[in-house]
């Protein structure tokens, strides 16, 4: 055991930092109340923002410390400011919902800070611990915040739904986690993969126990078939929490599974990549053959991201440095396309009330034309079609994959690629090609609107220079090989 | 040669003319004439540049010219690279020539939404001459396909009543080839390494490899071009489009398929292409006959011409799989010619349409006493389309049937009864509607062309006769290109790149 130096916390600064003003803002939000709330927001868009500066200042090579418990890499770091990104759209995106929907409770902007706090661990997790204690810590933030309106029947159920599967998910990864103990010796991801690397054949318990940590991952970025959670909740949680849903936490699994994978278990990559190739296809097929029905725009979205998880997952199977940056750039693109659709959607008001039917956007275009390009471009984008950035997050998955020889993966993944591309057509159909029924609430409010209006920046210019993205990308995914 | 980037300007300047159009504001209709004049001036200044390139262009090269490369995803090793040879000059002119007539054309049937109509139509500019310009394979890509986003719009929006169904038709039919085709791009790049155009036309790959790659791109452009049998969405979409829709459709949009058969398929792919050509040749004959047929029955104008873009375009896939000079200059010069007179026979139709507001052939007749100069105008495009001699649409068919006659004479033998069969409905279409007893009261009502109709009708008439009469002014240009593709072809047959081993032939 090495001996403890104050030096040795410098990588776990913006962590602290932020433990430390969540702490504080709970206890401002106990002492002002409800009334505090929108400060409380503000305060927390601060702190996400004054993280993700010292990420930033942060050396990023620095690797393990804290024994091992932790790391920080270009991995992380670049993982991490991605996460601290779409927090601050989040909570750009809540605020005003919170007053509007009569919910504006002092928890909230408390609650998606300790989420946050739990993600940005997962991300630096280098011990099965430290993983496991930052996505406990994530997940019931997450499962408070479904319920924050515990008074409609739909928001508590999606809550409990997500919580009794969120909680068998975490006793499948518990017990994944004490047979990869038992089988190994350690909980050390440096360690647990240089045994693994020494064994010629890994041995069948380990095995079992890698699949039973995978079914909690799967859980988590809702892959196939461990999704059932995800349209319920999407649907019955507060709309602005299930923008936080879509936006957040799938960046932080994704990218802790990956760093599990070809970190510790990289030894053994012919093992899992099965089981992420069939994940992959499953969640491509759900995603685009469930997606057809749906009349809530919600659930829509739910299939939506079951079958881009599906897409990013071909990146994680091809099992290459070119797949995991396939994948950063992928999430990326999803993640801010995401923001922008659900700046949209909570915008979707008729005289005071939230709707959430696809039917709701009737003819959009002749009432609010700028509002329906924006989702126009945004559907195209998550679509692929080109010149929008959404074709490029899927061409970087698909070279990954014909680069690493999975033609069939590929195959059938582009063609579901097809079917999906018909739902986002539907709602473009209904904006442009349908007649008006009624009018939106006019008065969106400024953050909304930049969160908007940056998301379909993107959307629209990302092609001028693609490469500053996929270069970042690259050299984080070589960092996650190299360590 | 020209010391500034012209091809980039030529298809950057028409997505500026939309950014200026989507920035004005104001009452409705100032807003609609402001719009009608940007798109109208921005698309001549393009169509400007576009004739001062081929002035610039030399006829005796054989190489890409006013080429132009930059960085812009180096680290996957693809670069802005645009450039033209003698086989994509002249589709860039034509893309330039038809936007301003479309534009001409919708300048008073469009009434509704006209801001975000010039906006998608110049939209489609930039994609189209992006198209034939790109010279790395994921550029070409984004354009082709994003040629998608604006007609899915302009159909859907624009169209007639049974419009949501065509768009998605259109949409999602020409999607599913395209798929297919950018992972044949990607797999093209993982083993040569490039997605240069001009490097990968030199290296051609193993013989298994060719067959699956010729298929991922036959997928894409047969369902373009449009071929037999996945040609269904092509009808539908044309009959629901607005004119200036289906100008585009006919004149540019299916053109790209053919265009991808000679940039890709035939010079990259010989060996497959070798194998497949039968199989494209009987598809092909099967197009001019049938589609033919079929076009003989029908009582709706738009499908009519529709079916006849099928069958036309089947002497396009069979010129171009004869791999002979004769066949590909021929195919090139057909697609030119189509895209001529296919593109005038839809504003035709969009005339009379206009003012009776039904494409049923049954009911029109006797146009000729009260549309005189119309009914002149729309014989010569007929002839055209019949393939006379003198107009353009003879040369290309005779030249690719010239072709497939030293191939296949079987194949030609067939493919020349659909000349017959054309001549057939194209001269019933015009006896029904130009011809004939005045039956119905209101079509013999109708006043003949306004002067804006005939400023678009008249260069589209004098072009199909005069390159009837001096084909050469295509052929010089476009026959080093072809030569070179043809060479390319040769070259790909002798050279066996690698010999599968035994027991290893997927395609035997």
């Amino acid at each position: 055991m090495s001996m403890f130096t104050w030096s040795s916390l410098t990588p776990v600064w913006p962590e602290l930092f932020l433990a430390l003003s969540a702490m504080l803002f709970l206890i401002v939000g106990v002492w002002r109340g409800n009334d505090g709330t929108l400060m409380l927001c503000r305060g927390a868009m601060g702190a996400f923002a004054v993280t993700a500066m010292f990420i930033m200042g942060l050396d990023w090579s620095v690797g393990q410390t804290l024994s091992g418990m932790f790391v920080m890499d270009q991995f992380a770091g670049f993982t991490k400011l991605m996460v601290l990104m779409g927090l601050i759209a989040a909570m750009a995106l809540s605020m005003r919902y919170l007053y509007q929907e009569d919910m504006a409770r002092f928890e909230y902007p408390v609650l998606v800070m300790f989420a946050g706090l739990g993600m940005m661990l997962m991300i630096s997790a280098h011990n099965l611990l430290t993983m496991y204690v930052g996505m406990e810590l994530q997940s019931f933030s997450l499962y408070v915040l479904a319920v924050i309106r515990h008074n409609h029947a739909k928001s508590a159920e999606a809550g409990m739904k997500y919580f009794v599967l969120g909680a068998l998910a975490s006793g499948l990864l518990l017990f994944g986690i004490s047979l990869v103990y038992g089988y190994t010796g350690a909980i050390d991801f440096g360690v647990i993969g240089l045994q693994l690397a020494e064994a010629s054949t890994p041995g069948t318990g380990l095995v079992v126990g890698l699949v039973f940590i995978l079914v909690g991952m799967a859980f988590k970025v809702s892959a196939v078939p461990f999704h059932m959670w995800t349209p319920d909740v999407y649907e019955g949680a507060p709309t602005s929490v299930t923008a936080l849903f879509a936006i957040v936490p799938k960046v932080a699994a994704m990218a802790l599974l990956m760093r599990l994978l070809f970190d510790p278990f990289h030894a053994v990559l012919p093992e899992w990549q099965q089981v992420i190739w069939v994940l992959s296809l499953a969640s491509m097929l759900v995603g685009a053959f469930a997606g057809i029905v749906q009349k809530n725009i919600k659930r829509l979205m739910a299939y939506s991201s079951i079958g881009n998880m599906g897409y990013a997952l071909i990146g994680v199977a091809a099992g290459t440095v070119e797949g995991v940056g396939a994948v950063l750039a992928y999430m990326m693109i999803y993640m801010i396309m995401t923001a922008g659709t659900f700046g949209i959607i909570l915008s979707m008001r008729i005289r005071g009330r939230a709707c959430d039917d696809i039917e709701d956007l009737s003819g959009l275009s002749r009432t609010a034309p700028l509002l329906a390009w924006s989702l126009a471009f945004l559907m195209f984008s998550m679509s692929g079609i080109p010149p929008l950035a959404g074709f490029f997050g899927k061409l970087f998955i698909f070279q990954a994959a014909i680069e690493a020889d999975m033609i069939v993966l590929a195959v059938l993944g582009i063609l579901t690629s097809v079917v999906a591309a018909f739902y986002y057509l539907r709602i473009i159909k209904v904006m442009f090609f349908d007649e008006p029924t009624d009018n939106f609430d006019g008065d969106m409010g400024f953050a909304l609107r930049a969160v908007i209006f940056m998301s379909i920046l993107f959307v629209l210019f990302f092609i001028l220079s693609p490469d500053i993205l996929v270069e970042t990308a690259r050299s984080a995914a070589t960092a996650l090989f190299a360590g | 040669m020209i010391d500034f980037p012209i091809l980039t300007l030529m298809s950057v300047l028409p997505l500026i003319g939309a950014l200026f159009i989507f920035t004005i504001r104001g009452d409705e209709a100032l807003v609609a004439r402001n719009a009608r004049f940007a798109a109208l001036y921005t698309s001549l200044f393009v169509f400007a540049l576009s004739v001062f390139m081929l002035g610039k262009y030399d006829p005796t090269g054989d190489a890409f010219q006013f080429v132009e490369k930059k960085e812009w995803l180096p680290s996957l090793g693809i670069s802005y690279h645009m450039g033209v040879d003698g086989i994509s000059v002249f589709f860039i002119v034509l893309s330039a020539l038809l936007t301003p007539l479309c534009i001409l054309a919708s300048w008073e049937s469009i009434k509704d939404r006209v801001k975000e109509y010039m906006i998608a139509f110049l939209a489609l500019e930039t994609f189209m001459i992006g198209t034939f310009c790109a010279l790395d394979t994921v550029l070409f890509y984004v354009f082709f396909e994003g040629v998608l986003i604006p007609m899915f719009i302009i159909i859907g929006v624009w169209g007639g009543p049974r419009r949501v169904y065509s768009a998605f038709k259109f949409f999602l039919y020409t999607l599913l080839g395209s798929v297919l085709m950018l992972l044949a791009l990607l797999a093209l790049y993982a083993v040569v390494g490039t997605t240069d155009i001009t490097v990968l036309l030199e290296n051609p790959v193993a013989r298994d490899l060719q067959m699956w790659l010729w298929l991922a791109f036959f997928a894409s452009f047969a369902v373009k071009m449009p071929m037999w049998p996945v040609h269904t969405w092509l009808p539908d979409a044309h009959v629901e489009a607005p004119t200036a829709g289906s100008v585009i459709l006919a004149g540019v949009l299916l053109k790209m398929g053919g265009y991808g058969f000679l940039r890709f398929s035939l010079p990259m792919f010989p060996l497959a292409s070798a194998h497949f050509a039968d199989m494209v040749f009987w598809l092909s004959v099967v197009a001019i006959i049938y589609t033919s047929l079929v076009a003989l029955v029908q009582d709706d104008m738009k499908k009519l011409i529709a079916y006849s873009s099928v069958a036309h375009m089947g002497f396009v896939t069979l010129g171009i799989f004869t791999a002979t000079v004769e066949g590909v200059q021929g195919g090139v010069f057909q697609m030119i010619s189509h895209g001529i007179i296919s593109a005038a026979l839809f504003l035709s139709v969009g005339i009379i349409y206009d003012r009776l507001h039904t494409r049923e052939i049954s009911r029109y007749g006797g146009l000729v006493k009260n549309m005189p100069k119309y009914a002149t105008v729309l014989m010569i495009f007929m002839l055209g389309s019949v393939g006379l001699p003198g107009t353009s649409g003879f040369v290309g068919e005779f030249l690719a049937l010239l072709g497939a006659f030293k191939v296949n004479t079987a194949v030609a033998a067939f493919a020349t009864t659909g000349i017959v069969l054309g001549a057939i409905y194209m001269l019933m279409l015009y006896r029904r509607v130009v011809f004939g007893p005045q039956d119905n009261e209101d079509a013999a009502a109708m006043p003949d062309m306004v002067p804006r109709e005939i400023f678009i009708m008249v260069p589209l008439a004098v072009m199909v006769l005069l390159l009837g009469v001096f084909p050469n002014f295509i052929m010089n240009r476009v026959g080093p290109s072809a030569e070179r593709v043809v060479a390319l072809y040769q070259k790909g047959l002798e050279v066996q790149m690698i010999e599968p081993a035994a027991g290893e032939e997927v395609f035997p």
